[in-house]
């Protein structure tokens, strides 16, 4: 059976518009329940931490420019660095390493 | 319209349009490059705004899967959305109308989530508009580039920039990390759940998408159970 692009582009739509916005709109109360706001409050840095590692170190072709892009995103994030400081000096990193690797 | 509060979010989100801009170059090129046509790609990335989402598509897409198969695994895929749904909107301005929330909703990628979150205010329609906007831009338009003249670009340079992703999770978890010893906790279980579950052969049925969701609610559910927030110190830190 041949596939139509159309219905696979409105199953992708349909699929992630319903999980991104059902629970913005069913949530409209406030949470009272106090394990379900600190739950609810960890949940960015969990998923941030678990989809960064290990991952991160298979997004470069090559394992050791990764590490020290790693590297350098953590101590420019540590020491305070914007968004896009943080994610240029990692890309930089991994640039130069890739050169003389 | 809040435009001091809209401004303020364009420039939050100018870092993640930058960022996205690479990773949809590169979701162009690979769509382009397994048989859909420019705009197809284009439509997508317009329609989808998610990376991992869009690229598992297109491989089955590609693979001509049945539409069972696009639908299950963009479930697992983006369930994540359902669970950082639900803490956004725990954060949501009063003002937010419901045909906000059904627009802006969808705007709500892991980076948007994550910056949003980081804000010690709640988060208004207008903050949310100009938060989104520059990555919608940045997201729609690497995918056209990447589709249109993704060969041009040396491999070198498209490596150093798949990166950048990872380096926007970086700048958000580690300064909290640094700041409060709960969310240390929380994240270094997520990733030693994370790459128990990568490296470990006996869980390597797990796919990504489910493996985000285990490690996320495990770990926020040991920070909750460890360190709950009480009412006091949420005060305190929105006033902050």
């Amino acid at each position: 059976m041949q596939h139509n692009y159309w219905i696979y582009l409105l199953i992708m739509f349909a699929v992630t518009y319903l999980v991104r916005v059902l629970p913005l709109v069913v949530f409209r109360k406030k949470i009272t329940n106090r394990f379900v706001r600190s739950f609810l409050a960890y949940i960015p840095y969990a998923v941030l931490a678990a989809m960064t590692f290990p991952a991160v170190f298979f997004a470069v072709d090559c394992i050791p420019a990764a590490a020290a892009g790693v590297i350098a995103a953590v101590i420019v994030a540590f020491k305070g660095g914007s968004l896009f400081t943080v994610a240029a000096s990692a890309s930089v990193v991994v640039y130069v390493m890739l050169l003389i690797l | 319209m809040n435009l001091l509060a809209f401004n303020r979010g364009l420039r939050d989100g100018i870092a993640i349009a930058i960022g996205y801009f690479s990773v949809s170059f590169s979701f162009g090129i690979t769509a382009v490059a397994s048989g859909i046509s420019w705009w197809q790609a284009v439509l997508i990335s317009l329609t989808n705004l998610t990376s991992s989402g869009q690229f598992a598509g297109i491989g089955i897409i590609a693979a001509s899967g049945s539409y069972i198969e696009m639908a299950i695994t963009e479930l697992v895929i983006n369930m994540r959305y359902a669970l950082m749904g639900i803490s956004l909107s725990q954060k949501l301005d009063p003002t937010f109308k419901r045909w906000q929330q059904l627009i802006l909703g969808h705007c709500n990628t892991d980076e948007i989530f994550a910056v949003a979150m980081s804000r010690n205010k709640t988060v208004t329609p207008a903050y949310m508009t100009g938060l989104a906007v520059l990555p919608y831009i940045g997201w729609s338009g690497g995918t056209l580039a990447g589709a249109i003249c993704g060969n041009i670009l040396p491999m070198m340079i498209s490596n150093a920039l798949g990166i950048m992703i990872y380096g926007m999770f970086l700048a958000i978890i580690v300064p909290a990390m640094r700041k409060e010893h709960p969310i240390l906790v929380v994240a270094c279980v997520a990733i030693l759940m994370s790459c128990i579950i990568h490296f470990v052969p006996a869980f390597s049925f797990i796919t990504d998408g489910f493996s985000i969701i285990i490690c996320a609610v495990a770990a926020s559910a040991v920070g909750a159970l460890l360190y709950p927030v009480s009412e006091e110190e949420e005060e305190a830190e929105h006033a902050a």
